[in-house]
């Protein structure tokens, strides 16, 4: 394994001095990656999965856990020692633009790496083989980023990434905001490295037809817990847990003709400072039940885990829906 | 009747490498109450065409020919200051970052009742209003979301009260440049949903900005295509989507992962790039990357209609 991840929570302090308490924002996740394999993480916008990647890269500090990246334990580890940990596992983030510097020019961005980590390198020449694998012409190297459009900024996020030839790739929305054809070229790109160098990925993104296609295995995340996890195409087949089968449903398909067939929940999320009590999705499941109330369900599983006390069969419509439909 | 008409419209950039031909001969129409959504590469010049519609391009930027009517007026020759008082009652806007709408150190209370400044209404009036509308956008306990700040709602529910705060002085014509491509798949759905609704209930139209294909089909009942700076085609949702006559607008469809029905790591995509907009070619843009490309494409083709209101700019179309 390329990265373990166990039991790891992340809390965040909220409230002020009186009244001071803790959120947590992930709230005690285990999963593993492997050299190569692509690792996607989808859920609730505030489910927590920039925070588990933030964690996992010790831009965030954890509260509880164990992180093992490359045969060794690397959380706790601080300031210096993190330094040879960033070489080998890069982060892209959420929001290219503002991730880049204004003033510096994209030839600096993209050769920040070498000079944060002393790699000698000819960083004019760096600069160029970097921006020709991400689709920019040499030119781009002496524009701000003010001088980019969306996708060439994110383009550039990808170049600066993979400029260490890193072994984990988290990548936070690396598509989002880019046009279907960029958006492939950036994922044939990263499956490219993935193939060439053994590199594994976590990648986390809103879009469900990407996951679908990219992605080895997937956790799906609700307030900061794995609900569901397991093999891609078997959860796409039929989707276990009832926050993943809404999440599926809701799917837009480019087709003004298509039937929708969604399974629709009320808007009302949670707060992370009261957790609703048994099972955490009681409040808004289609299908929950009295004891759904009071117990929390733990993951069941080894290979698919899914936490719910009632697991779908495939298929299964919401019972209220069911109804108006006999 | 239409709302927004925009004629000719070109936009250039200085640069230093010279005159950046951003947007070219950009015409299409908003018609009265619908939804017309705009689809195109990254870099085709969807932000420039919004900032040049409400006045804010950037200082290198200009509107260096056509026209952009609204309600009457070209908006390219009006004052800042006339375009300030359209900005907000009259042309309203929602991104992709709710934050960029939403003061964090104000109560959600005090920037709606701010914004209504101008509608002459007292302040108990102003805060029913708030009120109504956030319950429109079904945020829950209206009331008590008056006093909370920006950062006490999650993403979904921030974008719904930038929603909120958009609609609340009942604009002629909202703007949404992604509003949604930072919401989860159900948010996003709710959230057009959302949109849908409002727009009916206010009557006004609606442009839509965005890259996933999905959403477009969903809520738009027209479409602009753009390549390069350029509207190659434009007509109904249905029709675009349908039976795609440019052949740029085929190749964009074709790339939808979700167009793909069996899993692939290899995903479809367009080859080459945008061309260098400060040398544009004479002939068609989007001839470097065609694969119908014929002699006759080095000259400028015609922008030509398909069937009623269904337009390509493409020799090979034909009516
Ligand atoms: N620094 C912080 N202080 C307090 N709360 C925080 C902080 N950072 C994040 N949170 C909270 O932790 C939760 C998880 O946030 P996170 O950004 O990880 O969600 P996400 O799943 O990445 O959401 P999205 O899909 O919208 O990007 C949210 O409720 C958020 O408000
Ligand atoms: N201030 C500027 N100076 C010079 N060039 C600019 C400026 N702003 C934008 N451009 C260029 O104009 C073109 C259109 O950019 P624009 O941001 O409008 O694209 P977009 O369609 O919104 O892209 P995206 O989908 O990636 O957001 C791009 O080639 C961009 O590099
Ligand atoms: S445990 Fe009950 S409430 Fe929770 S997801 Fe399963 S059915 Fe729904
Ligand atoms: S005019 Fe010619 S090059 Fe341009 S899109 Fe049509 S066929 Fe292709
Ligand atoms: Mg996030
Ligand atoms: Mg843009």
């Amino acid at each position: 394994m390329i990265l373990s991840v166990r039991d790891l929570q992340v809390s965040f302090p909220v409230g002020r001095l009186m009244n001071r308490s803790a959120i947590l924002g992930v709230a005690g996740v285990s999963f593993d990656i492997a050299a190569g394999e692509t690792f996607a993480l989808v859920g609730e916008s505030g489910s927590g999965k920039t925070t588990l990647a933030r964690a996992v890269n010790l831009l965030q500090p954890i509260s509880a856990g164990e992180i093992t990246f490359d045969g060794k334990r690397i959380d706790g580890l601080k300031g210096a020692a993190t330094k040879p940990l960033r070489r080998e596992m890069a982060m892209m983030f959420q929001d290219p633009v503002g991730s880049l510097s204004p003033r510096v020019q994209v030839r600096d961005i993209v050769t920040e790496p070498f000079r944060v980590h002393g790699v000698e390198a000819d960083l004019r020449a760096e600069a160029d083989r970097l921006l020709s694998l991400v689709g920019l012409s040499g030119d781009f190297a002496n524009r701000f980023p003010h001088q980019l459009s969306g996708g060439q900024a994110r383009r550039v996020g990808v170049a600066r990434a993979i400029a260490l030839n890193p072994k984990l790739i988290i990548a936070d929305e690396p598509t989002a905001g880019l046009d279907v054809s960029v958006q492939g070229e950036v994922l044939n790109l990263l499956n490219d490295l993935r193939e060439r160098l053994g590199l594994a990925m976590l990648i986390i993104t809103h879009n469900l037809h990407v996951v679908h296609h990219v992605a080895d295995r997937m956790a799906v995340m609700y307030l900061g817990r794995f609900v569901e996890t397991g093999e891609t195409e078997a959860i796409f087949q039929a989707p276990a847990h009832p926050y993943t089968a809404a999440l599926l449903s809701a799917n837009p398909e480019p087709d003004p003709d298509k039937a929708k067939d969604r399974i629709s929940l009320p808007a009302e999320v949670p707060s992370l400072l009261a957790r609703p009590t048994g099972c955490e999705f009681h409040t808004r499941c289609p299908w929950a039940q009295s004891r759904c109330g009071t117990e929390a369900p733990a993951a069941q599983g080894t290979d698919r885990r899914i936490a719910c006390h009632f697991p779908l069969s495939p298929g299964a419509r919401p019972p209220a829906v069911q109804e108006t439909a006999s | 009747m239409t709302v927004l008409s925009i004629h000719n419209l070109n936009v250039t950039f200085s640069t230093e490498g010279g005159d950046l031909h951003a947007l070219k001969d950009v015409s299409f129409e908003v018609p009265e109450r619908r939804i017309v959504g705009i689809v195109g590469e990254s870099g085709c010049g969807k932000s420039t065409l919004i900032n040049a519609i409400l006045g804010l391009l950037a200082d290198n930027g200009r509107v260096s020919g056509g026209e952009m009517m609204f309600q009457g007026r070209d908006l390219s020759r009006l004052s800042p200051r006339e375009m300030t008082a359209l900005r907000g009652p009259q042309i309203a806007t929602v991104f992709q970052d709710p934050m960029g709408a939403l003061n964090p150190v104000i109560s959600v209370g005090r920037q709606m009742t701010n914004i209504q400044y101008r509608s002459g209404l007292s302040n108990a009036e102003k805060a029913e209003r708030a009120v109504a509308m956030l319950r429109r956008v079904r945020i829950p306990d209206p009331e008590a979301a008056l006093a909370r700040f920006p950062h006490q709602f999650s993403g979904g529910m921030k974008q719904r009260i930038a929603i909120a705060m958009a609609l609340m002085m009942e604009p002629a014509l909202l703007i949404a440049d992604e509003p949604t491509t930072a919401l989860d798949a159900t948010l996003e759905v709710a959230t057009i949903e959302l949109l849908q609704e409002l727009q009916a209930q206010i009557g006004c139209s609606v442009l839509f900005i965005s890259h996933h294909l999905g959403v477009i089909a969903e809520l738009c009942e027209d479409v602009v295509v753009m390549y390069a700076g350029e509207v190659v085609e434009r007509g109904t949702t249905r029709q675009v989507f349908n039976s795609p006559r440019h052949p740029y607008t085929e190749r964009l469809l074709d790339c939808d992962p979700a167009r793909q029905s069996s899993r692939t790591r290899q995903l479809p995509t367009i080859p080459g790039e945008i061309p260098d907009l400060r040398a544009r070619p004479p002939g068609c843009i989007f001839a470097p990357r065609c694969h119908r490309r014929a002699p006759v494409c080095d000259t400028p083709p015609p922008d030509e209609a398909v069937q009623d209101g269904h337009k390509a700019r493409c020799h090979m179309v034909t009516p």
